[in-house]
């Protein structure tokens, strides 16, 4: 519970962060709100030997949701999403992962960029920014680039990020009827299994589907077996969106742990993404 | 006679306010000139023969004061001396427990080295540098291997048995000959881990003008430790003084003697620096006590009426690697409290200890206790679904009933005083077990499943008549009657939690008419405070209050000498009323205590042959063990899709007898509760085959956080004891006695369609889920 020696620089500006990132390279990481990074480094299961902290970086900070979209800065504060009204109503799915993530201390502290870029895979945002087809801006020193949600998360703590890039925004378009529910491990209080759905409903009946799966395997997952079968279920129809929602997480090597096996684990992605879609239907 | 306004009053508790506004003093927050910093090597392995340590380059470190290691603590110094184990059984394997290891590591955690440096983190950095060589040994981490054969923990025993006890009374053959339905079940105890909020944590310092140590440890015995660590450092025990500041939590894991406090206190020595040590959260995991551990084997007879008639019960109990304090006693306690509260005369019984490559169990709130209620809960559940009775039916069956007090039970225990029947009657009134039930029925015909669970338990504590206890039993209790009035109290007990600052005072303050401004408790020093055994066993009102009732009644009798002298009237004419002396029957003069007091100070208007002073030392020998007792209820839903435990209802109605503060003791309850109930559905440490910790650390392993425990809701019956003088029983470890089984049977009572009968702990979803992919009984869908 004692990290490895390190140094510890301030960056003024994505530029500076950029400038500092290159000139340490690979000892050097990214800090944020430090939920993720430092507790790794008590643990020194991580031992950078050079922490730019991003923090006080003035722009990055922000929500601006409405109608016609969603634009989230990467170093907003979970606490920040899990307050706005906006964001309850532009995207539930979003606001309902920041409110049921970690701790008050852990929610005023860490950030959606942090908690993304590290790529954890029972993180919950993994999920829901895949749901909601998210836009990743990432900046780099010869200027940005942007990514989907499914291109970003790549593996077991590994994403798209570059060695030499910071992440920057996030965006997204509305997405009123959408949900994210989660099944909490009793310790780490991360996903066992989390659900998140974006719907658009037509009539009564599912139009179309995004459901993304976190905490089951390497890296959280698009379920587009699922997608495609709720087209045109009506999501209060429990025993349809059971069936559209059986085999959630096909395919996928899940894990196991002390608390819950590999095909428990799987079973659990049914049954939550059922309550996703039942949630995601009913938000007003 | 007392008056009461304080006893019985829900004062607030007067730790508080230095708990909550960060100014007490825990051990990581005492601050001496001068102190470096210790960090341990420990075994990464959980079996390994420990073929050579290099400290060389550890030691190069400026930063680095010393490093020691096992051999140079064993023969450079000859520090041989091993941990402490109290008991009192005639066979037990006692192998060697060095503080450091020698020559082999038997656990994951053991201490194999101890580095001292000027910061923590520093210390940390060099530990890293300590290159030992070991060379793995084959490790056994499941009980019954270990019990049947190799490999062994401790080579030279040829064995991992380290006792077997066996018991029988009664006729239990014959009983099962003629038992209407015989249930054989077996049920696993888990293991856990206590995790107080504060680890363990010490620093020690060396006068060597005064040749003089001194250890502030997180402790729940500093006398005791003070003893043991005279002993094994070699010591006059004059020369070492304990002090337990502010302790974050013990649960019975700050009951032993550790080898991180001997080796500190010996660095310290060495160094004549001040040494601390804050041990992490990881450490505290691996090298902590853990608790419970037990396979209990266990069958019951009963008639057709639901009445149980005999007890067949194998224990066989965890170890772990090395005895600590108290590492066999816990599984005897399980045996002698095999009855419950049933009244049944027939048993047949044998514990079992076993040596594995795993943490040393020991006490944790309840010790023993807890895996005798919950099996023998468990057990009565059973019995009720195999013969189709009403678990409540069956209880009220079995119970010792209200007038067969004292009790003696067939493994040779004397119940105090007992009402079962009408506790569990108020609990099933509050709840309306009726309605609940009929709930239970509709719920189950749309395919929810509603869960109700009942445990009457019973429990034995305020440890305890020094004949029946592996250490002393007694406690003490000073009360100083200051100069100016205010009032000095040194008890031998050493709250940590339990909030005796606040209800000796209240007891003080009525008793001796001050306000309870004017009280002050000490505690936790063995300077200032005269020798106490220490808080544990439910035992520091229900033993250390009656020491200090005793050190009361002292300071009333001369007290009352005092004012009849100045009055000319007779001692025996003169009485404490409504916390003031007077004449019996003449209110027309009074006297307090702090004006006797003043008088005693100035020594010339005392009767002749009294001696100056106004103070008392007195201490209580219990003749018995107390045994508090009650009715938990706990309901719950069982989510068939999820296995998912949700709580309905929590009812506890507890039974102590005489309540000092309802409201400290809720406390314990909600507390205990929580710690009960986390069992039953949460915690579980694991080592792998090789004895490596998987669940090492607070993502791994879980405690409940708020939103996972329920609203309790409690309420009590009084039946007093006459062990002590105040009728007080111990509340500490009820609420987890008493809870972890009404949890189980509540889970378990839930999935009754199913076909389910028994599930070991804890009752995690998964478990529930697969149980349920049975088609239920009732022929509803899913």
């Amino acid at each position: 519970m004692i990290p490895a020696a390190f140094d510890y620089v301030r960056a003024n500006s994505v530029e500076d962060a950029l400038r500092l990132l290159t000139e340490h390279g690979e000892d050097a990481k990214l800090l944020a709100g430090g939920h993720s990074l430092i507790p790794m480094m008590k643990l020194r299961l991580a031992a950078p030997a050079m922490l730019i902290d991003i923090a006080g970086i003035p722009q990055l900070d922000g929500i601006t949701a409405s109608g016609g979209g969603v634009t989230i800065g990467a170093l907003t504060k979970h606490a920040a999403l899990a307050a706005s009204a906006d964001l309850r109503k532009h995207a539930p799915a979003l606001w309902d992962a920041a409110n049921d993530l970690g701790d008050p201390q852990v929610r005023n502290r860490g950030t959606i960029g942090g908690a993304s870029a590290h790529g954890d895979p029972s993180a919950d945002y993994p999920a829901v920014l895949q749901a909601l087809d998210a836009t990743f801006t990432l900046a780099g020193k010869g200027g940005t680039r942007e990514l989907r949600a499914a291109e970003f998360f790549l593996g077991m703590f590994e994403t798209a990020l570059g060695a030499n890039e910071m992440l920057t925004r996030i965006a997204f378009d509305a997405a009123p009827n959408s949900a994210y529910v989660k099944f909490h491990h009793p310790a780490s209080h991360y996903a066992v299994v989390g659900a998140a759905v974006a719907l658009t409903l037509s009539g009564g009946k599912i139009a179309s589907a995004r459901v993304a799966i976190t905490g089951i395997g390497d890296a959280a997952f698009r379920a587009g077996g699922v997608e495609s079968a709720l087209q045109g279920v009506n999501p209060n129809d429990a025993a349809a969106v059971k069936a559209a929602c059986a085999g959630a997480a096909r395919g996928v090597q899940a894990r196991a742990d002390t608390f819950a096996s590999a095909s428990y684990r799987s079973a659990m992605a049914d049954v939550f993404a059922a309550r996703a879609v039942a949630k995601a239907a009913s938000a007003r | 006679m007392a008056f009461t306004t304080m006893v019985g009053a829900r004062i607030r508790r007067r730790e508080d306010p230095r708990l909550i506004t960060g100014r007490a003093t825990y051990v990581d927050d005492v601050r001496q000139v001068g102190t470096v910093y210790a960090a341990f090597v420990r075994s990464p392995y959980g079996h390994a023969k420990i073929t050579s340590i290099d400290t060389a380059q550890a030691k190069s470190d400026p930063h680095v004061l010393a490093v020691y290691t096992g051999e140079d603590l064993h023969h450079a110094h000859n520090l041989k001396a091993s941990l402490p184990v109290a008991h009192k059984m005639p066979d037990l394997k006692t192998p060697p427990h060095y503080v450091l290891a020698l020559d082999e590591a038997r656990v994951v955690g053991e201490a194999v080295a101890i580095v001292v440096a000027d910061s923590p983190y520093t210390a940390r950095d060099a530990a890293e540098k300590v290159v030992v060589e070991y060379e793995q040994l084959p490790a056994v981490v499941d009980i019954e291997k270990a019990a049947a054969g190799p490999p062994y923990v401790h080579e030279s025993l040829g064995t991992n048995v380290a006792f077997t006890m066996p018991f029988s009374a009664g006729d239990p053959d014959k009983a099962f000959a003629e038992a209407d339905v015989t249930i054989k079940q077996r049920i696993v105890n888990q293991r856990v881990a206590p995790v107080p909020i504060e680890p363990r944590s010490m620093v020690a310092s060396y006068d060597a003008g005064m040749q003089q140590l001194t250890l502030y440890s997180a402790t729940q015995i500093p006398h005791l430790l003070r003893t043991q660590l005279a002993i094994v450092l070699g010591l006059p025990e004059n020369k070492i003084r304990v002090i337990a500041p502010e302790v974050g939590g013990g649960f019975g894991a700050k009951l032993n003697v550790y080898a991180e406090e001997v080796v500190v206190s010996w660095v310290a020595m060495q160094l004549e620096r001040p040494v601390k040590y804050i041990e992490t959260r990881s450490e505290c995991f691996q090298a902590m006590i853990h608790g419970r551990d037990q396979i209990d084997d266990l069958e019951v007879a009963a008639k057709n009426d639901g009445t149980i008639t005999a007890l067949r019960l194998k224990i066989t109990a965890n170890m772990g690697a090395y005895h600590q304090l108290l590492t066999p006693v816990i599984p005897t306690l399980t045996m002698l409290m095999a009855h419950g509260c049933y009244k049944f005369e027939n048993i047949a019984a044998e514990v079992v200890g076993v040596f594995t490559n795993t943490m040393s169990t020991d006490a944790y709130r309840g010790a023993g206790r807890p895996e005798a209620t919950f099996f023998i809960e468990r057990a009565i559940d059973m019995v009720a679904q195999r013969l189709k009775l009403d678990p409540v039916e069956v209880r009220r069956k079995n119970f010792i009933a209200s007038d067969a007090f004292p009790h003696t039970t067939a493994t040779g225990l004397t119940y105090d005083s007992g009402d079962y029947e009408t506790t569990m009657d108020k609990a099933l009134a509050i709840i309306d077990y009726a309605g609940l039930r009929k709930q239970q029925e509709e719920l189950r015909k749309q395919g929810r499943y509603l869960g109700i669970g009942i445990s009457t338990y019973v429990e034995v504590c305020g440890m305890g008549p020094s004949a029946a206890m592996p250490a002393a039993g007694w406690d003490s209790a000073t009360i100083r009657v200051e100069p100016t009035g205010s009032i000095t109290v040194l008890t031998g007990v050493s709250p940590h939690g339990q909030g005796q600052e606040t209800t000796f005072a209240q007891i003080v303050a009525d008793e001796l008419g001050v306000p309870i401004d004017h009280v002050s408790v000490i505690h936790g020093d063995t300077d200032k405070v005269q020798y106490g055994v220490g808080t544990f066993g439910s035992r520091g009102t229900a033993v250390g209050g009656a020491a200090l009732k005793l050190a009361i009644d002292t300071i009333q009798a001369k007290a009352v000498k005092i004012a009849a002298h100045q009055w000319e009237a007779n001692p025996d004419d003169v009485e404490y009323r409504n916390g003031k002396m007077q004449v019996k029957g003449d209110p027309s003069k009074s006297m307090t205590t702090a004006e006797a007091g003043f008088l005693a100070f100035m020594g010339d208007k005392l009767p002749p042959g009294l001696e100056p002073g106004l103070d008392a030392t007195r201490r209580f020998e219990p003749p018995n063990f107390v045994f508090p007792f009650g009715t938990h209820i706990c309901v719950v839903e069982v989510d068939a899709q999820s296995g998912e435990v949700k709580f309905v209802k929590y009812l506890a109605v507890d039974d102590c007898g005489r309540l000092i503060n309802p409201m400290i003791a809720e406390g314990q309850i909600h507390g205990g509760i929580a710690q009960g109930l986390s069992q039953a559905l949460f915690e579980e440490v694991v080592y792998d085959g090789n004895g490596q910790l998987l669940t090492g650390t607070l993502m791994d392993y879980a405690i409940p956080h708020a939103e996972q425990v329920p609203h309790y809701e409690l309420d009590h019956t009084v039946t007093p004891t006459t062990v002590n003088p105040l009728g007080i029983k111990g509340i500490g470890e009820a609420g987890t006695i008493g809870s972890t089984p009404a949890v189980a049977n509540a889970v378990i009572d839930a999935l009754a369609p199913f076909g389910v009968v028994h599930i070991d702990m804890p009752l995690k979803p998964e478990k529930l889920w697969a149980a349920m992919q049975a088609v239920p009984s009732n022929g509803s869908v899913r």
